[in-house]
């Protein structure tokens, strides 16, 4: 196992011998990480490594996986009752008398509930991190439920699952699985992993996989039929559970954790785009998220706050909670609600601008509303130096960005022949420099630490609407939107999503500071006061866009036209681009 | 009132700071009696019910209490959302209590935040509101006119990152006039509001649309005026997602020359004003 400063012993229980790896300081906190199928501890090795920094992390090969023996006869021995007793006997080894923070994944996880549910380990655990891996009570439950009272869409949800669960019934002949993994499957399981959930290579999968899965097929028809079919009715977890949902999960559908609560009363979720294999494709965050409900929850400990509490409530908060969002442009108007509807989900904020105070101001109020930190930095996007220091400075400082929010922009309105080259560059650098720069320097750390991420470019209904009255202004931003379709095609291979935004006409102070080519000072003032007030009465909020753009991230789309004219307008640029250039001949009422 | 001067003893104003004194005095008492669960209508009782009790019979406009994001209005689209509704107040929840009563002849209209609980984000809107105090004040002293003294302070309110909420407020006021009313036996009241008070406001809107003023300080072209000579009862209005903080007192405006005279605050020993100090002396 690549992981320096591990100590190895064995744990003999039930006539086996566990093979348990520990890491870290053996005074912290212990957390025990749990492997699923086909899997052996070494799944875990980024998320352990970075744990081990602060807590004491102890991994074991689950029986007859990796380097622990397996029972003999194979059938009747992997039972849950067993696997319970496995677990014990590693926590009392490992941490004899303190409770220890338990984190499953996949079968690893549908183990650690049967730990988390029944009442012999009442005391033993202090936490549970649940990824990629229900309850088979409470998933026998969900079936019934949609089985007796069945709806279109609870019969949809069940098909749905039902479809998703093809390996359940594979697992369950006999011999073929077996001789499958040993076999060719086995071969080529590295492959299939790489390819279809991009799972970096590395020690995953080990040389035992092909014997680990043949006896983890054992997992399936010890348990799968008999609890589906006769569920405990007293599953109910005894400690806080922090849900980890993949979005991308092919084996698990989301809809499975619906009502949850009910069975487990303390509960944090989170959701991660992501595929099934989590804990190799998205270690950085899985390993922020344990270490914080672990931390949350020993601190609750100390002080009686139930952790679920004390938990962001905003839009999407399972989505963002924790995660790293950086916002250019975030002084004022769409930037700064963007910075403020991240803040409230929770997210840690990097708020950029050129107007330091307005930075400083944003991150400020952000930290008021639920951002565990938020950092203000006044960079000009136009420059390219300057960025690059920001980049360095936010990578060592806070981490990669997992959000990157291109909002800074300028307004330059005026006929082209009265707009001067200055004019041309002023704009260019700021709406399509500052973009490319960030997408650039930004987009790389993303795409280097290969975790996935989203960037979102503000582009603006100018992008597909022609107008005499904004060719610059409307050139920039066209050339924004098709830089983000373009990034969003390359970056689909690296599951970075790239959306962009056409916000539209919407109240914020753009037009106060619009450049108007040909315009003196005075007429300048006069066309800027003009436009403001006109934008006034529109008077659409900058939150609606923001929110919009929380939204895009989630859902990964593309190009997203936010108020009612921006929807019309791409409708029409799509139908009848016509009629748009006839709009775009009309001179505006100014 | 058009010759008065900043003079303690005036009896004119005294009588409008002894009852917006003792309209302070009910917010606090008030709020000191808010308890989790008290729902608005509840809280306006209290209100009403502790100025009757102190000889207050007729209103500007009955107390209004606005809980959680009823605070900065959220949603509001229709003038019957002031009214104060069955929402019960909770742990940490910040709260607005908005009362205008007459006392022997004379009105005041105040607005007291607070929250149940602490809150760094509403102290923090308390505080950003002295600045606004400070800005009316300077502005209205250059005789700025109405309009623009408005968009300075929504101006403001951006930079500082809040929304302005009294745009909610009925024509978008920030203020509006208050004045002495007549004590009659009966003083009915409709939507809310005092007919005595109402017929004053009225008589000043017939006036001033003579002679090109309005009684109410809006963003509209019909406040594009210098500050007229009276009583103002000014409301700045900060929201934030979910959270709003305000001030309500009287802005004594003068026709003197003397900058100090021309303007000044009403009272300068309210609870607000005494937080802020208090905090200075803290820091």
């Amino acid at each position: 196992m690549n992981l320096p400063g591990a100590r190895e012993r064995r744990v003999r229980t039930g006539g086996i011998e566990l093979c348990v790896v520990e890491l870290g300081d053996k005074e912290q906190p212990t957390v025990v990480l749990v492997h699923g199928y086909p899997d052996s501890k070494e799944v875990w090795t980024d998320v352990a490594r970075q744990l081990a920094d602060q807590w004491h992390v102890v991994l074991y090969d689950v029986r007859g996986h990796g380097r622990s023996t397996a029972p003999a006869p194979l059938r009747g021995g992997f039972t849950l009752e067993k696997l319970t007793d496995d677990f014990l006997a590693v926590a009392d080894a490992v941490s004899p008398d303190r409770a220890v923070h338990l984190v499953g994944h996949d079968w690893g996880s549908v183990q650690s509930w049967e730990f988390v549910t029944v009442k012999r380990t009442e005391g033993r655990i202090a936490s549970f991190t649940s990824m990629s891996g229900p309850s088979l009570d409470h998933f026998g439950h969900w079936i019934k439920q949609r089985m007796t009272r069945p709806t279109p869409r609870r019969i949809g949800q069940l098909l749905g699952q039902g479809a998703k669960s093809w390996y359940i019934y594979m697992l369950h002949t006999p011999v073929l699985p077996e001789l499958a993994w040993r076999g060719p499957l086995g071969k080529q399981w590295p492959r299939i992993l790489q390819r279809m959930e991009k799972v970096p290579a590395g020690d995953y999968p080990t040389p035992s996989l092909p014997e680990d899965a043949a006896h983890g097929a054992w997992l399936y028809r010890d348990n799968v039929r008999a609890r589906l079919s006769r569920p405990r009715t007293d599953a109910f977890a005894h400690v806080p559970v922090q849900l980890i949902t993949p979005t991308g999960d092919i084996f698990l559908s989301e809809r499975l954790y619906d009502q949850l609560e009910l069975w487990a009363p303390q509960l944090v979720r989170r959701s991660l785009p992501g595929k099934h294999w989590v804990p190799r494709t998205r270690p950085d965050q899985l390993a922020s998220w344990i270490g914080e409900f672990v931390a949350a929850n020993e601190a609750a400990q100390e002080d009686g706050r139930p952790v679920q509490d004390t938990a962001p409530t905003g839009a999407y908060a399972d989505r963002f909670g924790g995660r790293l969002v950086l916002v250019t442009g975030a002084a004022g108007g769409i930037g700064r609600a963007t910075a403020f509807a991240f803040a409230e989900a929770g997210a840690r904020v990097v708020a950029v601008d050129r107007d330091a105070e307005g930075a400083a101001r944003t991150a400020e109020m952000a930290r008021l509303i639920g951002s565990p930190a938020a950092w203000g930095e006044a960079v000009d996007v136009s420059d390219e130096q300057a960025m690059e220091k920001l980049a360095e400075k936010v990578a060592t400082e806070y981490g990669i960005v997992d959000v990157l929010v291109n909002n800074a922009g300028i307004g330059l309105s005026g006929s082209f022949l009265e707009t001067t080259s200055e004019d041309w560059k002023n704009v260019l650098d700021v709406n399509l420099w500052g973009v490319i720069h960030g997408c650039r320097i930004f987009g790389r750390q993303m795409a280097e630490r290969g975790q996935g991420g989203h960037i979102v470019n503000t582009a603006s209904a100018a992008a597909y609407q022609p107008s005499r009255a904004l060719p610059a202004y409307s050139t920039s931003k066209a050339a924004v939107l098709m830089l983000s379709e373009c990034l969003r095609a390359e970056f689909a291979d690296r599951s970075i999503g790239v959306s962009a935004i056409c916000p539209g006409i919407v109240n914020t102070n753009i037009t106060a500071t619009t450049h108007f080519a040909g315009a003196d000072a005075a007429e300048e003032k006069r066309l800027q006061k003009r436009t403001s007030r006109l934008y006034g009465l529109r008077n659409y909020p900058p939150e609606k866009v923001a929110d919009a753009i929380l939204k895009a991230v989630v859902r990964n789309q593309a190009v997203v036209p936010v108020t009612p004219e921006a929807r019309g307008a791409r409708l029409l640029s799509r139908f009848s681009p016509g009629a748009l250039r006839g709009i775009a001949r009309l001179k505006p009422p100014l | 009132m058009t010759s008065a001067v900043k003079d303690e003893h005036a009896p004119e104003l005294r009588g409008f700071r002894e009852v917006q004194r003792l309209a302070y005095d009910c917010a606090e008492a008030v709020a000191a009696r808010l308890t989790p669960g008290v729902t608005e209508r509840e809280a306006a009782r209290m209100q009403r019910d502790w100025l009757r009790e102190r000889g207050v019979r007729d209103w500007f406009h009955l107390p209004f209490a606005w809980f959680g994001d009823r605070t900065a209005f959220a949603g509001f689209k229709v003038p019957v959302q002031f009214f104060p509704t069955d929402r019960r107040l909770e742990p940490g929840m910040a709260f607005i209590l908005d009362m205008a009563p007459v006392h022997k002849g004379f009105t005041a209209d105040i607005g007291y935040s607070g929250c149940l609980g602490l809150s760094p984000l509403h102290d923090r809107l308390l505080a950003d509101l002295e600045v606004h105090r400070e800005l009316i004040l300077r502005e209205v002293r250059e005789r700025r006119s109405l309009r623009e003294i408005y968009e300075d302070v929504e101006r403001l309110m951006i930079k500082q990152g809040y929304a302005n909420r009294h745009r909610a407020y009925p024509f978008g006021v920030i203020a509006h006039k208050v004045d002495r009313v007549a004590e009659r036996r009966r003083s009915p009241h409709v939507f809310g509001f005092g007919t005595q008070s109402l017929k004053g406001l009225l008589s000043d809107a017939l006036h001033g649309h003579r002679d090109g003023w309005s009684p109410l300080w809006s963003p509209y072209r019909f406040s594009d005026h210098p500050p007229q000579p009276g009583l103002w009862a000014v409301e700045p209005h900060l929201g934030f997602r979910g959270t709003g903080a305000k001030f309500e007192e009287i802005l004594v405006v003068t026709d003197s020359n003397d900058p100090e005279q021309s303007a000044f605050w009403l009272d300068d020993d309210l609870p607000h004003v005494r937080r802020w100090a208090e905090e200075k002396v803290a820091a």
